[in-house]
C-alpha cells in the first residue's frame, strides 16, 4: 500500500501526515489526529454524521480519501467556536433543543452552518432540503430547523 | 406567589431548562464508545456468514494470520474451551457467541480477527476463508410451523418456541357467538430496526494483575450487563465485584442497546487472552443485519360488538417470528411482553389473546423499537380494528372512540386482560385533538373531495401505553426485581451529586433528574450534578428503556430527596431550637409555623449536617432509594392525521398531524416536546418507509441506509403538538414517561388515514409500511388510478 505525505489545514492549523492511499478522511481526523468530534454513522454516505467542511463546502468525510484533502482547508465541529465563543449554530442547537443524543449533531451543524454561509435567510423548507443528507433519529428535525433559524437571526444581528 | 418565585429559581418541575449535556455535544466533545483510545489497544473485526443456514466445514486462517498486524483469529471452538461459546438469552433460550459448526442466519458471527488497527482488522476479516455447506432455510414463520418443515434448531423438537395465551377464552368465544357484528383482519407488523445513528461497540480492558475487567460499552442497562457477565464467566473467576461496566455517551438506543451481542463477549474474551484492551465497533451493515430487530408480528385480529357501535369483545391470534433464537430483550413475565394491553383505551367486556413464537433462519431479537415490550404491536392492532369496526357499521372514527372509551370516572380501571390502568381522560384528549385540527370541517372537505374523485383521509389513533417496568409482580431480569434507584449526596456547601441506575441515550437525564431533586429539596438544578452509567459508582439499577426512567428512577429521585428532607427537618429543628412538628417546608427552606422569618435554608442545613448536627445523629446528608413501583403508568393520547393521496402515483402526503399527549406531570416541557417530535418520527418511519425483508434464501434486504430508509427532514411531517395533564396517582410526582408514546401511537393514525382515504372503494386494511407502490396497487385493483 503506497503512502503519501499530505498537508491539510484543519480549523486554521496546518497538519502534515504520512497516510496510506486508502485512509478515509474521517479516519485521518479521528484515528490519526484524535479529533473525535466528527462521527461515523454508516458506511454509505447516507447518514451525514461525518460531515465536515472542505474549502467551505459540506462533504461526508467517510467517502473521501485523506489524500484528496491534500492542500485543502478543512473545518470540523472542533473549529466552529472561535476564541471560546460559540458559533451561532452551536447556540441555536442548544437554545432550541436541536439535539438529543448528540451523535448526528456535529454533522448537522457543519451542514447547516455551510448553508447559512451560502443562504443567510433560508426558509424552513430550504433548511430541510439542505439537511436531508444528515439523518437524525432523535429529534424529528423540528427543533433542528428552529435551531438553524435561530442561528440565521443571530448572524443577521451580527452575532 | 412567593413560593412560585422560589420554585422558578430552583428550576424544578415544569421549567423548560436548557440541557446540561449540550455543552459537550455541541463542541464535539462527547465521549462515545468509538472515541475511546488506549495504549496498546487492539481492534476486533468479525467474519460473518453469507448464508442463512450452513454447516461450517473449515475456517482457513493462514492468509489472515500472515497479514502483518493480524494477531489472532478466534473461533467457536476456541471459546468452547472456556465454555463461553454460547450465552443465555433473557428468554431462557441460547444464543451462539461464535458457532462451533453451523450458522443459522445471514451475517451471523463466524469468527473474529484481532489486529493492531481497524484497517488491518478489516484486511484480516477479508483474508479469512470459510468453507460452507449450505443447508435448507426456513424464512416464512407459517411455513416453519408446517409438519416436516426444515428445523432451525437441532436442539429443539420443532420450530415452535412457545404458545402463550391470556384472557377468558370461553367468555370471549361466547361473546363473539352472540355478537351482532364481528370483524376480522390480518395485520402484519413488519420486522424493523432501531438504527440508532451510533452503532454498537465496546472496549474491553482486562487487568490480569488485579483480575479486573473494565468494559466500556454501548449499553442501556450497565448493571444488568454486569450481572449477566458475572453469571456467564463466573466459572472463570470473573465475579461481579471484578467487573466494571461503563456506559459512556450513547448515540441513540431505542431498545437496540439493551441486548448483549456476541461482539461484546468476543471482545472480553480477546482482552483476557491477550491482556490488551480490545475495541469492537460495528459497521452499519453489521448493525442492521445482525443486531436485534423489532416487531415481526403476524396478527389475526377480531372484534365483536353491537350495531350501535358498542365494542364488546376482542380476540387476537399472533405468530411471532423470533429468528433463530428467542433473544427478546424484555423483562416481563410474559413471553409476548405486554401485548395484552391490546384492549387499548376501550371498555371491552371480554378478551382473549394467544401468541406463538416461531424459529426461522433470521437474526434473533424481538426488542422493542422505541416502545415497551410489544405495546406498539398491540396498539396498532386495536386502533386499526376499531376503525375496521366503525367502517363496517358506517360510524365515524371519532364517534366510535368516544362511545367506547374507558370513562374518566372508571379509573383506576381493570381491563378485561387484567391490567390496572392508573389514570386517564381519553375523551378530553381526543376532543382537544379534534378541535386543534378542525375535525368536523375536515370531514366536510373530505366529502366534497370524494365527490370530485379526490382521495383524502383522516386517521385517528387514541392509544393507551403501558410503561415503567416494572412492578416486581410483573417483571424481573433473571429474578432481579426491576427497581429504580437514586443516590443523592448533599455536599457541605449545599450542592449535590445524584447517581442513578439508568442511562440516558439522548433523553436528557442530566438535566431533568436534577429538576426533580431541585423541586423536592429546593437546591437549584444548576447545583446538582447527575451521573449515570458507571456500575462502580451508581446504585444498582436496571437501565433505561421502555420509558422507565421517569416512572421508576424519577420516582426514586423524589423518594431519596424526601428522605433527605426528613433528616434536614431534624437538623433544622436543632438549629432553630424548635420542635420538628412546628416546622413547615417551602421549596428550599424550613421555617417555624407562624414565624416565616425564622427559618433555615437547605444550604444552611447541609452545612450544619457536616458541622453542627444534633448529638446522636449521623453526620452528612445523603440518601439512597430503591423504588419498586406499585404499578405501571399508562400514558395516553389522541393523534389525528390528514393525508392526501396522489391517484397517479399512489404517493401519500401527510398534510397535517396533530398529537395530543398526556404523560402526566411534565418535568421539562421542552424535553417532553423533543421526545414527542422524535417519537412521532419513529412512528412515521415504520408506517411509511422502514421494513427489513428477506428473500427465500434468507438474504437480507435492508442491510444499509441505501436500502433501509430512515426519514430525512424532507419526508418528516411538521408535527403539531397539544397536551392534557392527568397525573399518575401512584407516582410521587405524578409523571408517567413519554419517550415512546408517540412511536406507539403514530403508525395507526397514519394507516387509519390512508385506509380512510380509500374506504369508499371497499378497502379495509393496508399493511405498513405504506409505500406509494402499495397504495397504487390498491388503487389499481379498484380501477381508481388516474386515467391517461
Amino acid at each position: 500500500m503506497s503512502r503519501h505525505h499530505i498537508t491539510v489545514t484543519i480549523n486554521g492549523k496546518t497538519h502534515e501526515a504520512d497516510v496510506e492511499s486508502r485512509l478515509l478522511l474521517v479516519h485521518l481526523l479521528r484515528e490519526n489526529l484524535n479529533m473525535t468530534g466528527t462521527h461515523i454513522g454508516c458506511d454509505t454516505t447516507s447518514c451525514g454524521a461525518c460531515t465536515v467542511q472542505l474549502n467551505g463546502k459540506p462533504v461526508k468525510s467517510c467517502t473521501i480519501l485523506a489524500v484528496q484533502a491534500d492542500g485543502m482547508e478543512l473545518r470540523t465541529v472542533e473549529g466552529l467556536a472561535t476564541n471560546g465563543k460559540l458559533h451561532p449554530i452551536q447556540e441555536g442547537f442548544h437554545e432550541k433543543h436541536g439535539l438529543q443524543c448528540g451523535f448526528c449533531t456535529p454533522g448537522m451543524m457543519m451542514t447547516s452552518s455551510a448553508l447559512l454561509a451560502q443562504n443567510p435567510h433560508p426558509t424552513d423548507d430550504e433548511i430541510r432540503q439542505a439537511i436531508s443528507g444528515n439523518l437524525c433519529r432523535c429529534t424529528g428535525y423540528m427543533n433542528i430547523v428552529k435551531a438553524v433559524q435561530y442561528a440565521a437571526d443571530k448572524m443577521a444581528e451580527g452575532g | 406567589m412567593a413560593e412560585v418565585q422560589v420554585e422558578s429559581k430552583v428550576h424544578g418541575l415544569g421549567y423548560s431548562r436548557k440541557r446540561v449535556e449540550d455543552a459537550r455535544f455541541i463542541r464535539g466533545q462527547g465521549n462515545y464508545i468509538d472515541d475511546f483510545k488506549m495504549p496498546g489497544m487492539l481492534h476486533l473485526g468479525i467474519v460473518r456468514s453469507p448464508y442463512a443456514h450452513a454447516k461450517i466445514k473449515a475456517i482457513h486462517t493462514e492468509k489472515a494470520l500472515a497479514t502483518p498486524g493480524v494477531l489472532a483469529v478466534i473461533d467457536g471452538p476456541t471459546l468452547q474451551k472456556y465454555n463461553v461459546h454460547n450465552m443465555p438469552t433473557l428468554m431462557s433460550d441460547t444464543q451462539m457467541v461464535l458457532p462451533i459448526d453451523t450458522v443459522k442466519y445471514q451475517y451471523q458471527e463466524v469468527c473474529a480477527v484481532l489486529a493492531t488497527d481497524r484497517y488491518t482488522a478489516a484486511d484480516g476479516v477479508a483474508a479469512v476463508e470459510v468453507d460452507y455447506e449450505p443447508l435448507p432455510v426456513v424464512i416464512d414463520p407459517f411455513k416453519a410451523l408446517e409438519p416436516g418443515a426444515t428445523k432451525v434448531r437441532d436442539d429443539k423438537e420443532s420450530n415452535h418456541i412457545w404458545h402463550w395465551e391470556w384472557g377468558d377464552k370461553d367468555k370471549t368465544d361466547q361473546d363473539f357467538d352472540n355478537a351482532e357484528i364481528t370483524v376480522k383482519e390480518n395485520i402484519y407488523i413488519p420486522r424493523i430496526h432501531v438504527a440508532s445513528i451510533e452503532t454498537c461497540g465496546c472496549v474491553a480492558k482486562w487487568d490480569a494483575t488485579n483480575t479486573h475487567l473494565t468494559l466500556w460499552m454501548t449499553t442501556q442497562a450497565p448493571h444488568a450487563i454486569r450481572t449477566v457477565v458475572a453469571l456467564i464467566t463466573g466459572h472463570l473467576g470473573l465475579s461481579e465485584e471484578k467487573i466494571r461496566i461503563i456506559s459512556p455517551d450513547i448515540g441513540g438506543g431505542f431498545g437496540g442497546k439493551v441486548p448483549a451481542y456476541p461482539g461484546y463477549v468476543i471482545a472480553v474474551a480477546a482482552s483476557i487472552v491477550t491482556g490488551a484492551p480490545v475495541k469492537w465497533i460495528e459497521d452499519r451493515t453489521e448493525n442492521l443485519a445482525a443486531d436485534s430487530f423489532g416487531r415481526d408480528y403476524h396478527i389475526t385480529a377480531e372484534l365483536a360488538g353491537q350495531k350501535d357501535g358498542t365494542l364488546t369483545s376482542l380476540r387476537f391470534k399472533t405468530i411471532a417470528d423470533h429468528g433463530y433464537t428467542d433473544a427478546a430483550a424484555q423483562p416481563s413475565k410474559f413471553p409476548a411482553g405486554m401485548f395484552h394491553i391490546c384492549t387499548g383505551s376501550y371498555d371491552f367486556k371480554s378478551a382473549f389473546v394467544e401468541v406463538d413464537g416461531v424459529y426461522t433462519n433470521k437474526p434473533p431479537g424481538g426488542i422493542a423499537y422505541r416502545c415497551s415490550f410489544r405495546v406498539t404491536e398491540a396498539v396498532h392492532a386495536i386502533e386499526r380494528m376499531t376503525d375496521v369496526f366503525a367502517q363496517k357499521i358506517g360510524m365515524d372514527a371519532a364517534e366510535i372512540r368516544m362511545k367506547n372509551f374507558i370513562q374518566p370516572q372508571q379509573f383506576p380501571y381493570k381491563s378485561a386482560l387484567g391490567w390496572e390502568y392508573d389514570s386517564g381522560n381519553y375523551p378530553a384528549a381526543l376532543r382537544k385533538a379534534m378541535d386543534m385540527i378542525g375535525y368536523e370541517d375536515l370531514r366536510k372537505e373530505q366529502a366534497e373531495k370524494r365527490a370530485r374523485g379526490e382521495f383524502m383521509g383522516i386517521g385517528i389513533s387514541s392509544f393507551t401505553e403501558i410503561v415503567g417496568a416494572g412492578p416486581s409482580k410483573d417483571f424481573d431480569i433473571l429474578g432481579l426485581k426491576m427497581f429504580g434507584s437514586c443516590e443523592i449526596r448533599v455536599h457541605p456547601t449545599g450542592k449535590a451529586i445524584a447517581r442513578f441506575g439508568t442511562k440516558s441515550q439522548g433523553q436528557g437525564h442530566e438535566t431533568t433528574y436534577a429538576q426533580i431533586i431541585a423541586e423536592e429539596l429546593g437546591i437549584p438544578a444548576e447545583h446538582i450534578k447527575v451521573e449515570e452509567g458507571d456500575t462502580d459508582t451508581a446504585p444498582y439499577g436496571l437501565g433505561t428503556y421502555a420509558s422507565r426512567s421517569t416512572p421508576v428512577d424519577g420516582a426514586a429521585a423524589a423518594m431519596a430527596s424526601r428522605k433527605i428532607r426528613e433528616k434536614a427537618k431534624k437538623i433544622a429543628a436543632h438549629l432553630l431550637e424548635a420542635n420538628e412538628d412546628d416546622l413547615e417546608w417551602e421549596t428550599g427552606r424550613f421555617f417555624v409555623k407562624g414565624s416565616p422569618d425564622q427559618g433555615k435554608t437547605i444550604q444552611e442545613i447541609a452545612f450544619a449536617a457536616y458541622t453542627n448536627h444534633p448529638q446522636g445523629m449521623e453526620g452528612g446528608l445523603e440518601a439512597v432509594n430503591y423504588y419498586d413501583p406499585p404499578n405501571l403508568t399508562y400514558p395516553f393520547g389522541s393523534y389525528i392525521c390528514v393525508v392526501d393521496i396522489d391517484r397517479g402515483t399512489g404517493q401519500v402526503k401527510i398534510r397535517r398531524f396533530v398529537a395530543v399527549d398526556d404523560c402526566g406531570v411534565r418535568i421539562n416541557p421542552m424535553i417532553v416536546e423533543g421526545q414527542i417530535h422524535g417519537g412521532l418520527t419513529m412512528g412515521f418511519a415504520p408506517a411509511m418507509m422502514e421494513e427489513i425483508t428477506y428473500d427465500e434464501n434468507g438474504n437480507i434486504h435492508g442491510a444499509n441506509f441505501m436500502d433501509y430508509l430512515l426519514p430525512t427532514a424532507v419526508e418528516t411531517p411538521k408535527w403539531e403538538l397539544g397536551e392534557t395533564v392527568t397525573p399518575s396517582p401512584h407516582h410521587p410526582i405524578g409523571a408517567k414517561g413519554v419517550g415512546e408514546s408517540a412511536t406507539v401511537g403514530a403508525p395507526a393514525a397514519i394507516a387509519n388515514a390512508v385506509v380512510d382515504a380509500l374506504a369508499h372503494l371497499g378497502v379495509t386494511t393496508i399493511d405498513i409500511p405504506i409505500t406509494a407502490r402499495k397504495v397504487w396497487e390498491v388503487l389499481n385493483q379498484h380501477g381508481a388510478t388516474l386515467e391517461e
